[in-house]
């Protein structure tokens, strides 16, 4: 029996992932038709319900979605008035004499996703809690890696930047985790969580590690109350790419990764992008096969 | 259950198939194109002993999971491959090949499948065997074998590559 609800990778044994990845293949091969668009999910209502402004995640959902024949809604929140889970409740009620078979849900609440799963028989997908979790980025993401690196177990990966507040790192490591690839975090000390993986406060510390792949994350400006660096050329000099180590990284072979949006002289400098193993549009591309894979394999309970 | 056909049936079956594809072809040029599961097979099939009589073959494999009817019905949705057709759709003279040709549904869905490729000039259907009973207005242009069954009946197809043996069985529903 299928999965009604997709809210997290925790909950994924390492079969139903490798499930999720195998069934993306056959969708991004749909790309290269003149014809895009499969019939599916024909007459199905796939609910947008974001709320914490989002561009790319949300027109990637929507592009799966369409491409699927769903029919698509954006629901706009208007997320000032939106405050305490009494109010989410409502929406739902809203939402579901609309009948609504999918909800992608976004929150800043972690768990939120989960307490709307449970009040609906639309499936419900997680496409971001909080700093809890973003499992299609993580689906995406090891999509990715595993187009360069089809045997992902023993590879390394070092993922680097604000791992503490990054849901992204959250849910990347645990997927990577469970197809055995060895993850490392990297960042400011009073960033980086201590768990069971590699905690790495220097980056040449972290990159004689040797890893096959740096997960470079979005230093996140809009969650910094007091910020943990003092300046941009600051965070650039001591955890960005610079020109000098991507000549490093470049000759060691390295993929580059990164969920977007990038900051230019932050995180990484304006040549990343033209490097041959830099696989940011890549994850994009990969990100809508990614979402219609989730979308074909959940079974909403609605009818 | 009853073993209908053994593997030399089922043998002799692809080689008229494919007699009967090679003498009807003006040319000599043939695009095949194997319906996901075990119509690729038999496709395969047909595809090697037409290279052997000096045809200008070419195979393409077609997944329909997508373009099914039933997905409603369904626990769980039906497992995905790749389709690749590697020759251009556009204009081409496409046979579509599937293993058994029952009410007609799976073929209605690969159409519709084949035309998000592009528009053939012209499409036909051979299949191994053709147990009659259709729900939609389709016929085969080349068939393999006729079988008599009821409309109740479970044929099940069994394939060297796909299932480990060639068989056919009839299983009865009374």
């Amino acid at each position: 029996m299928a999965r009604k609800d997709f809210l997290d990778i925790v909950s994924l044994d390492r079969e139903e992932i490798i499930h999720l990845l195998d069934q993306a293949k056959p969708f991004k091969d749909l790309f290269t038709r003149s014809v895009k668009k499969v019939p599916a999910l024909n007459g199905k209502t796939v609910l947008m319900l974001f709320y914490e402004p989002s561009t790319r995640t949300l027109s990637s959902f929507e592009v799966a979605a369409k491409r699927l024949s769903a029919d698509v809604t954006i629901f706009d929140v208007p997320h000032s008035s939106v405050t305490k889970g009494e109010s989410v409740r409502d929406t739902i009620d809203t939402l579901q004499a609309m009948r609504a078979d999918y909800i992608v849900v976004r929150h800043r609440l972690s768990g939120q996703p989960a307490a709307i799963a449970r009040q609906t028989g639309a499936s419900v997908i997680n496409a971001g809690d909080g700093a809890h979790a973003h499992p299609t980025q993580a689906l995406l993401d090891a999509f990715t890696l595993r187009e360069v690196h089809p045997e992902l177990p023993g590879k390394k990966v070092l993922i680097m930047g604000d791992i503490l507040h990054s849901r992204v790192a959250r849910s990347t490591s645990t997927i990577l985790d469970k197809l055995g690839v060895e993850v490392a975090y990297c960042g400011p000390g009073s960033l980086v969580p201590h768990t069971h993986f590699k905690r790495f406060t220097s980056y040449d510390k972290a990159m004689k590690w040797g890893p096959d792949a740096v997960y470079l994350l979005r230093v996140q400006k809009e969650r910094q109350e007091a910020p943990f660096y003092p300046s941009d050329r600051e965070y650039h000099s001591v955890f960005g790419v610079t020109q000098e180590r991507l000549k490093r990284i470049s000759e060691e072979g390295i993929y580059v990764m990164h969920p977007g949006p990038i900051n230019r002289g932050v995180e990484l400098c304006d040549d990343v992008l033209d490097y041959e193993r830099c696989l940011i549009s890549q994850q994009v591309e990969n990100g809508i096969a990614a979402r219609m894979s989730v979308l074909y394999g959940l079974k909403p309970q609605t009818s | 259950m009853s073993l209908a056909l053994d593997p030399q049936a089922i043998s002799t079956a692809v080689s008229r198939l494919a007699d009967s594809i090679f003498e009807a072809s003006v040319d000599g040029n043939i695009d095949l194109v194997g319906i996901r599961s075990r119509g690729d097979e038999v496709a395969e099939r047909v595809f090697c002993l037409l290279k052997e009589k000096g045809a200008n073959v070419r195979l393409g494999v077609l997944d329909i999971s997508l373009y099914r009817d039933d997905f409603e019905h369904l626990h769980e949705n039906p497992k995905l491959q790749s389709s690749e057709i590697d020759f251009p759709v556009d204009n081409s003279h496409i046979i579509l090949v599937d293993d058994v040709l029952f009410t007609g549904r799976t073929i209605r869905a690969a159409l519709d499948a084949l035309f998000d490729y592009g528009r053939p000039d012209s499409v036909q259907l051979a299949v191994l065997i053709d147990r009659g009973h259709r729900e939609l207005p389709v016929a085969p242009n080349y068939v393999g074998r006729i079988l008599e069954t009821n409309r109740l009946d479970h044929v099940l197809v069994r394939l060297k590559n796909t299932d480990g043996e060639d068989a056919l069985e009839i299983t009865s529903k009374k």
